[in-house]
């Protein structure tokens, strides 16, 4: 078995207009296969990508936001969301889809993924990690 | 590629996933199911139909180890493990079931 690495994917942009977020998303299901230790962290207007009610038809692009929901179902549950970027937003957590993901091993029981912390608090957790990867 | 249903000719890409999901239904089910050689009993419309749910509630095919651990929490563990859903499967539960299901292939899958 091959030393598990800490992998964080930080997301920094809005959901549409780009590609960035979606490609994100795929490439972060796609690892979960891989049984690393991932964490998602959404800062500036990457925290767009995890706001409820989005609505996508007259930009012509599919809304993937009801994928995030799914993150829990890939072991993908420690999800950081930078305080100082909801802020500048006028965000709260509120705002945010309730990312949950079930604790096989606590009978099933719901708990929340999403931890808003402090940019500082987000430093650390890039230093901690082994490979860092930037949409 | 193309099948053929009911008199209407529904498109498939080149592995034989549906072009337009929208356009799904049993009997174009049933059709894809025959071409792959497998015979649609309860079980596999179980399988089919929860992967179609899960698609409605979250826009994705699940990857395999997702489906079957699933699968194993709604329906109970007999049926929530690969030995079950591969014989009921052959080719790969999400892949084929997906296919069967008109969803696209799941995402992982390559």
């Amino acid at each position: 078995m091959p030393e598990t690495k800490k992998f964080l994917y930080v997301n920094r942009k809005a959901p549409y207009g780009t590609i960035y977020a979606l490609e994100a998303l795929e490439v972060v299901l796609i690892g979960a296969a891989f049984e690393q230790d991932v964490s998602l962290a959404f800062l500036d207007d990457g925290v767009y990508q995890i706001t409820k009610g989005q609505d996508t038809k007259d930009v012509g692009m599919k809304n993937f936001s009801p994928t995030y929901k799914a993150l829990g179902d890939y072991d993908v549950n420690k999800i950081y969301v930078e305080q100082e970027s909801l802020d500048a937003r006028g965000l709260t957590l509120d705002d945010l889809l309730p990312l949950t993901w079930e604790d096989e091993d606590d009978d099933w029981a719901k708990k929340d993924s999403i931890k808003v912390i402090s940019a500082a608090e987000m430093a650390k957790i890039m230093e901690q990690s082994d490979v860092v990867f930037s949409f | 590629m193309a099948l053929e249903v009911g008199g209407k000719t529904i498109e498939t890409d080149e592995e034989g996933y549906l072009e337009n999901r929208d356009e799904w239904n049993m009997d174009i089910a049933n059709a894809i199911a025959i071409a792959e050689n497998l015979e649609m009993s309860d079980c596999h419309w179980e399988v089919v139909n929860f992967l179609r749910e899960y698609y409605e509630e979250y826009q994705i095919a699940p990857a395999v180890r997702v489906l079957t651990k699933a699968i194993g929490k709604k329906l109970g563990k007999d049926k929530g493990n690969s030995k079950y859903l591969y014989e009921l499967f052959p080719y790969g539960p999400a892949k084929q079931a997906c296919k069967i299901a008109g969803l696209p292939k799941p995402t992982g899958c390559v």
